[in-house]
């Protein structure tokens, strides 16, 4: 009897029982006997010297165990994970508690309060009285440029922690001068909060009798934490045990090792009890790294056809305060991008890294690839309208043609492999668009509705990645391993964390192996359980982590089979496997079964030559040569009421292409939840602080998250181009929806109001700003 | 301050300190971490469980006002071994990922269902604008509404949420957003 093949078919995920039960562990749920809860006293100011701190009243809150500053808690030899390896980059390195005397935004931390309770914690932060002589914040990347500026590192030259080009300067400045129009824009990234809606939390233990740290953690990313926590603290690493427990979404925003993992491990130590400490929101939207900010300068050259001869581009990226893992690398990522679907014959891109008093910001879903997108798929649309010419037409005119592939842009880069146009011509087809252009024409006759169309054909940039491309740590692990009985579990290195690579990789284990799907078992997380892996981020779990099962899958099943060709007293090369059964090929009704096989390997080593060793396990790991490059087109469509600015979402359409399609419905949720992150972007998002550097939003009651009934029903469809970089064909689609949809809304703003003048309309686009445009004039 | 609360059918009396957040004493009191706290300002609603019958999100409301009341949360739903029908709609049409939004999404839910059982797609969305999801786009957790609409009974929304001494609904905060930077 034919198995049916899980992989492509809808299965219910395996994760979901322990979840929608409220019986599974996030961190925060982790409950230790005699434990402490602790809490940090943060910086209200942006920018300022400590003059002094009095911890004299916070130490006699009832309940307070301990109160630490960065001279409490000892030398670190590790600083935090961060700064960068850019070349010519001035880099800062910091510690858990600020340990210079000198504060750079609000909420950097100044002391570590332990209480007996959640409660006693934060009266005792609130009781740490700090002095401060307080200086000149600069908030605005822009203005942190400038010579004047208020500088946050007094030994720095100045604020610009990096300068890079990509690309070519006179190529692009000749072909500017030949060009029949050049469509020019300066184009906000708004700073954007990660807001997973766990938020981050951190539990550690010291066992005095072994020595050992056991910290559990809320991250992306478990090995590497281990390894930055064992290294900050000053312990070998094999006394270092992480656990990731259940994760509320990260987003990029939990693959940081941050410092209060650290201060949390030095205070368990030098306690001896642990420590539990879970961020609150609003101090979420100090002390985890955010998203975006990007100002960008960009002109594309186009001919009298619509070719494209020429994009120039100018960055100004906020790294914020500090430099996190990931602050300074994320905006490089916008440097490659530039070329977008297109086949552009010159590229020109220059990109300034700029500290300001404002929390950092690092990787954000998409995480530097959604602002070259934005930038490119807005400025495409302005050149559409100077050439009076459709904006699907100029960009069909334009794409990297299907036979170019593999295609290297002018940046420098090598897309695995691509065929952009049918994805585009299904979204307008689904869409229907050409009745939409005619809707759109009678509608602005009337004058009371605008209806906005807006494309984006984006390309992205994922499966990350090859280590030479990513400081090293782009491969990834999985181990297979047999019971006795038959039963598997798979441990793998990267983190799910919502994904539902529970649920994957079993489909993968039972159509390769033919083992039941409910005896897989997929373990991640516990760098004690797990064999060392990188993690998830950047759309890698299933293109990395899924690659490096097939390997351990490959060689279980040779294993296996060579087991199977003793027993069946035949050639291995004769053994066929098929759907869990061995047999010599032709005489399939005399096989041994893989849970035969299991049994015999552990339990029945008797029956084994010499030759074989006992058991059954695999272990694979993958790196890979490239990253993989999934695209699509998104269309939206938007309706505004021309008297109150009200806007409505009235479709939206996705297309996209992430290669070979394991999990139909994971792939599904992944992009509804992208849309909806990138949406909220185009339209409700934005993070400020005033002038001073105070935060504006400061909560989830200031900063605007998408809500169901702002979103409308999202209409999806794919085609599928796989990639050769990965033996599962897949190339990941977990940024796709955040990266592809943001421009298309904002493109079907600007389409709405295009009659008016309107080149472009700064995110988020409330209806208060589609108003002012309306009745005020502003930016026509 | 002593309070007895009845909670998915089991009393108990403690004594917590005045300030003590309903959530918390879920949570840390009773050990039902099954109730999440998202936002500490009452816009996210993973906190949401019911109070007599009534959703609420348990992070606005003090321990010390459930004194006397009934609350049940997502522990409480399954019968036996069997899902609630909203509990099996999530898991049905995918409408979860990282599921730390999931137990105050279906109480509020279930608290739509029990006071309307054939919602429009309109009024689901509507009704979940109290609770915050950064995973799925809220679209399959709409789906997940709809496919317990039709696959529930009324009973299975019959916890009335009576106790000794019901106090008066109008001084719960609304479970709707209040103020989400708009």
């Amino acid at each position: 009897m034919a198995v049916m093949r899980l992989v492509g078919a809808r299965v219910k995920r395996a994760e979901d029982p322990r979840l929608i039960t409220g019986r599974s562990t996030y961190t925060d749920d982790v409950r230790l006997v005699d434990a402490l809860y602790a809490k940090f006293h943060r910086s209200p100011i942006a920018h300022g010297r400590i003059k002094s701190v009095n911890l004299d009243a916070a130490r006699r809150v009832p309940g307070v165990v301990a109160v630490y500053t960065a001279e409490d808690l000892g030398e670190f030899p590790e600083p935090i994970p961060g700064g960068g390896n850019i070349t010519g980059m001035q880099v800062v390195r910091r510690y858990p508690l600020v340990h210079d005397k000198k504060v750079r935004q609000v909420g950097d931390p100044i002391a570590l309060v332990v209480a007996t309770s959640r409660a006693a914690a934060e009266d005792g932060a609130n009781a740490v009285e700090v002095d401060y002589e307080e200086l000149p914040a600069v908030v605005d990347m822009e203005a942190a440029m400038k010579p004047d500026a208020p500088k946050l590192y007094d030994d720095w030259k100045n604020n610009v922690a990096y300068h890079v080009e990509v690309g070519d300067r006179a190529a692009v400045d000749a072909a500017m001068k030949g060009a029949h129009k050049v469509a020019s824009l300066r184009i906000v990234n708004q700073r954007l909060v990660g807001n997973p809606m766990e938020t981050r939390s951190v539990v550690a233990k010291w066992d005095q009798g072994p020595q050992e740290l056991t910290v559990w953690v809320s991250s992306q990313a478990p090995h590497l934490a281990k390894t930055f926590i064992a290294s900050s603290v000053g312990l070998p690493e094999h006394k270092v045990h992480v656990i990731v427990p259940e994760v509320g979404g990260g987003f990029g925003v939990k693959i940081d090792t941050y410092g209060e993992e650290i201060a949390l491990s030095r205070a368990a130590m030098m306690l001896g009890r642990p420590v539990k400490w879970t961020e609150d929101r609003s101090e979420h939207f100090v002390a985890t790294v955010q998203g975006r900010g990007q100002v960008c300068y960009i002109d594309l050259g186009v001919d009298q056809n619509g070719k494209f001869l020429a994009l120039r581009s100018r960055i100004v990226a906020d790294l914020g305060a500090h430099q996190q893992m990931n602050t300074a690398v994320v905006p490089t990522l916008s440097n490659l991008m530039l070329s977008g679907a297109y086949d552009i014959p010159a590229i020109f891109g220059e990109l300034d890294a700029v500290m300001t008093n404002t929390p950092p910001t690092g990787a954000y879903r998409g995480a530097g690839r959604p602002e070259a997108l934005y930038m490119i798929e807005r400025v495409v649309d302005v050149a559409a309208r100077e050439l009076g010419m459709d904006p699907a037409e100029l960009r069909r005119r334009n794409f990297i043609a299907a036979d170019k592939f593999p295609f290297t842009t002018k940046t420098g880069v090598t897309y695995d492999s691509g065929n952009y146009a049918p994805a585009l011509e299904k979204a307008l087809q689904l869409v229907g668009y050409d009745e939409l252009r005619a809707e759109q024409a009678r509608l602005r006759q009337e004058g009371k509705r605008l209806l906005g169309i807006g494309l984006s054909t984006y390309v992205e940039i994922c499966g990350m990645g090859p280590s030479a491309a990513m400081g090293g740590i782009g491969w990834d692990s999985a181990t297979v391993r047999f019971d006795p009985t038959g039963k598997v579990t798979v441990l793998t290195g990267v983190s799910p964390h919502g994904q539902g690579q529970e649920t994957t990789f079993a489909q993968i284990v039972h159509d390769e192996l033919g083992v039941p799907f409910e005896d897989v078992t997929v373990l991640h997380g516990d760098t004690r359980v797990v064999q060392y892996g990188i993690g998830t981020f950047g759309s890698r779990g299933l293109a990395v982590g899924g690659a490096a099962l097939m390997r351990a899958i490959e060689r279980v099943r040779n294993k296996a089979k060579q087991v199977a060709a003793h027993l069946l007293e035949a050639s291995v090369d004769d053994v066929v496997y098929d759907q869990g059964r061995m047999y010599v090929r032709g005489t399939p009704s005399k096989a041994v079964t893989i849970q035969e096989v299991a049994q015999v390997c552990m339990l029945g080593v008797q029956r084994l030559p010499q030759e074989i060793e006992p058991g059954l396990e695999g272990q694979g790991r993958f790196e890979p040569t490239n990253f993989t490059w999934p695209f699509g087109t998104h269309v939206c469509v938007v309706e505004i009421d021309a008297e109150t600015g009200e806007l409505q979402l009235r479709k939206i359409v996705a297309v996209d292409d992430c290669g070979k399609i394991i999990s139909p419905m994971l792939v599904e949720g992944q992009v509804h939840g992208g849309l909806a992150q990138g949406i909220g972007q185009a339209l409700f998002e934005g993070a400020k602080w005033d002038d001073s550097g105070q935060p504006v939003t400061g909560s989830l009651m200031d900063y605007a998250m998408p809500l169901a009934s702002e979103l409308c029903e999202f209409q999806l469809d794919h085609t599928e181009t796989p990639t050769p970089v990965n033996p599962l064909g897949a190339k990941g689609v977990g940024e796709a929806g955040t990266i592809g949809i943001c421009p298309a809304v904002v493109n079907a703003v600007v389409d709405a109001l295009s009659h008016l003048g309107v080149k472009d309309v700064e995110m988020p686009i409330t209806s208060e700003k589609i108003w002012r445009i309306l009745h005020q004039g502003e930016g026509r | 301050m002593k309070v007895s609360i009845t909670v998915n059918g089991v009393r108990h009396e403690n004594d917590v300190e005045p300030r003590t957040l309903l959530v918390h004493y879920l949570r840390d009191t009773l050990g039902l971490t099954g109730t999440h706290v998202g936002c500490d300002t009452t816009q996210c609603g993973a906190c949401t469980v019911a109070l007599n019958g009534q959703i609420v999100k348990s992070c606005t409301i003090f321990a010390v006002q459930a004194d006397g009341s009934n609350v049940l949360t997502i522990e409480g739903l399954q019968r036996g071994d069997k899902l609630h029908p909203v509990q099996a709609g999530f898991w049905e049409e995918h409408g979860l990922q990282c599921g730390f939004c999931t137990p105050g999404m279906i109480m509020a839910g279930w608290g739509l269902l029990k006071e309307n059982p054939n919602p429009t797609e309109a009024e689901i969305r509507r009704a979940l604008d109290g609770n915050i999801c950064r995973c799925t786009g809220y679209q399959n957790i709409v789906r997940a509404i709809q496919w317990a609409a039709k696959n529930g009974r009324p009973e299975d929304y019959s916890y009335d949420g009576s106790a000794p001494d019901v106090p008066d609904k109008a001084t719960y905060p609304s479970p709707h957003t209040v103020g989400t930077g708009r």
